[in-house]
């Protein structure tokens, strides 16, 4: 550790000189002092919770009250909670609802952004924009769009001679409704992200694939796509913490704490759940139990994410092909090298 | 070559009907705040802006505190956007270019607090803050997230590449101290990273639902986001009038993110890119 002297502040290193030799520690202060304020919040208002929302979890509490231990009974009544488990349905659905749509024309749109040469800054903060932009509000237009009898959207049906559709009173209405929200709020942001991918991607793949006489769905799959690998990894991993993580949507579509999650609790979900049953109903531990649920689903998911679009087989394929590509760049090169040598 | 043409012409057809998509929205919500509640509920809707705009704004604020629930809300945005500038500029300047005995410990703590979801932690946090008598002020908004492992990850990405070694040694050379390098060295060549996280932590705070939701317990101090939530939750009949709210309290969050949209999208770009 001879560089930790090195980067130690002059000032220190006298304080510190008086009667001992300088300790490394000591040196490093200035940088404990500045790391410190993050771990230290961090201690308080994040590791110190975790910690206590596993203690919690293990209680029956109202927030104010004696504390009574119950041991893992939260949990097994979490597992047999018919709610809870509809609340994993409606999350998953709207999750998959939103996330594929989503991630699908957020590809389309950066594969067109990134062919066009004029606009490109308009375009980009013109999609851009419904993602800064609050979301209850954007929640309360989309609420009157799909309201069942004065709504745009049904009175547009009607005007092509289509029926009215019960957006906010069925099922899948509501589903559909909450998961168009958050497609519309982040295809813009995942299509900015693919197109940071695509423009990193070099030309000289794109050039080869053109000498090789590739079509553009070709190239598209067998270049774009394996090459933005990455880059949609990260967005769907993104993307599932989000998803999983749905709140604001459906607790103001359906305001009232008595049915906060629609008709039927069709759009209530796990967050809306832990929250209910945390903070409406008091039920304390059990709203800590459900967060642990939701932590155990992120990271399942996550790692089913990792495995589908990071996962092994897949990236030795891609890596196969991503040789095979600068094989045929060196030794195209190297012809023209050679070309321009004679 | 008109193959190409086409096919550029295509896009742009296919680009134009997404900004619509991604634009209609907030053309709805200023066609709905400036007609009145009968008329936009009409069959068939109207389409086109109003004349009553002014007249819904002006209900707003006689049924919410708009002003004061846009003061509460701007001083914590402000307030943990100077924290978090201040706090993470500061811990990634450290990370990304001094030594020191425990660091990529240090830091690997760091990046595994991105695992944590933070619903996980509402419950007990909400009981840490009434433990210290907080819930219901502004100290609850703002020092939770006056420091986070988002923003200093990204400045250390962004200090590495941005600040020359030489400097930090000419720094010394000249005998300032590690605060000293920061101030003089560090600060000014972070100037725009520091601009993105700051729009960015910005917009954030602003928008956030959930925690303020939780926390400001008092109906006369609520934020913009739970005090809108509160006036369609009592007033939902009056449409015009809650989209003349959802209206005003878009306005200033999307003049912040224009005021910076070019660079701070491609910085949340590269962000993304480097994760």
């Amino acid at each position: 550790m001879a560089v930790t002297s090195k980067a130690a502040p002059a000032a220190v290193a006298t304080t510190a000189a008086d009667d001992k030799p300088p300790n490394k520690y000591r040196q490093a202060l200035p940088q404990y002092t500045a790391v410190a304020p993050f771990f230290i919040l961090f201690a308080i208002f994040g590791a110190f919770p975790v910690l206590f929302s596993i203690w919690i979890s293990f209680h029956s509490w109202d927030g104010i009250g004696q504390m009574k231990w119950v041991g893992l009974e939260q949990y097994h009544y979490l597992l047999t909670d018919a709610t809870f488990w509809k609340t994993i349905g409606n999350t998953l659905i709207i999750w998959v609802l939103s996330t594929v749509p989503m991630l699908l024309l957020a590809l389309v749109i950066a594969n067109a952004l990134h062919n066009a040469t004029r606009l490109r800054t308009f375009y980009r903060i013109a999609y851009f924009v419904p993602n800064v932009t609050s979301v209850v509000a954007i929640t309360l237009v989309f609420g009157s769009i799909f309201s069942n009898n004065f709504g745009l959207l049904n009175a547009f049906l009607q005007s092509i001679g289509l029926g009215k559709v019960e957006w906010l009173t069925s099922p899948w209405g509501i589903k559909i409704a909450i998961a168009t929200i958050v497609t519309w709020r982040w295809v813009g942001y995942n299509a900015i992200i693919y197109l940071a991918g695509l423009q990193a991607i070099s030309a000289d793949v794109y050039e080869a694939a053109k000498v090789d006489g590739a079509s553009p769905r070709q190239t598209f799959w067998r270049i774009t796509v394996p090459m933005l690998r990455p880059v949609i990894l990260f967005t769907a991993v993104t993307s599932t913490i989000g998803g999983l993580q749905i709140f604001t949507e459906s607790r103001v579509l359906f305001g009232d704490t008595s049915s906060i999650g629609g008709p039927g609790d069709a759009g209530l979900t796990i967050v809306s759940y832990l929250y209910q049953s945390a903070f409406i109903k008091n039920q304390f531990g059990y709203g800590a139990a459900i967060g642990w649920a939701l932590f155990v689903l992120i990271v399942l998911f996550s790692i089913i994410n990792w495995r589908l679009i990071g996962g092994n087989d897949e990236e030795r394929l891609t890596r196969r092909a991503a040789r095979r590509v600068e094989r045929r760049i060196a030794a195209q090169n190297a012809k023209k090298e050679a070309a321009d040598v004679r | 070559m008109s193959v190409e043409r086409v096919r550029t012409a295509v896009g742009h057809v296919v680009l134009m009907f997404g900004v619509l998509v991604s634009l209609f929205p907030f053309y709805w919500m200023v066609v709905m705040a400036s007609n009145t509640t009968p008329d936009i509920f009409s069959y068939p809707p109207k389409l086109l802006i109003g004349s009553h705009l002014f007249e819904n704004m002006g209900k707003v604020l006689d049924n919410i505190d708009f002003f004061g629930s846009m003061l509460l809300t701007l001083v914590a945005s402000l307030a943990v956007t100077v924290l978090v500038l201040f706090f993470d500029s500061l811990a990634a300047f450290a990370f990304a270019k001094y030594q020191f005995p425990g660091r990529n410990v240090l830091f690997g703590i760091l990046l595994a607090t991105f695992m944590i979801p933070t619903q996980l932690s509402l419950v007990p946090q909400f009981v840490v803050l009434a433990q210290f008598g907080w819930i219901g002020s502004l100290k609850a908004l703002v020092i939770p997230g006056a420091a986070n492992a988002f923003g200093i990850f990204w400045m250390r990405q962004y200090a590495k590449g941005a600040i020359p070694d030489e400097l930090i040694s000419a720094a010394k050379v000249d005998g300032a101290g590690f605060f000293r390098q920061y101030l003089t060295v560090g600060l000014p060549v972070l100037r725009p990273g520091l601009a993105f996280l700051g729009i960015f932590t910005f917009i954030n705070v602003w928008n956030d639902y959930l925690w303020p939701l939780i926390v400001m317990t008092d109906p006369n101090r609520l934020t913009l986001q739970v005090a809108l939530d509160q006036l369609n939750g009592i007033y939902g009949t009056d449409y015009s009038m809650v989209m003349a709210g959802a209206l005003m309290s878009v306005i200033p969050l999307i003049g912040v993110f224009l005021i910076g949209a070019r660079s701070f999208i491609a910085d949340l770009a590269a962000g993304a890119m480097k994760f």
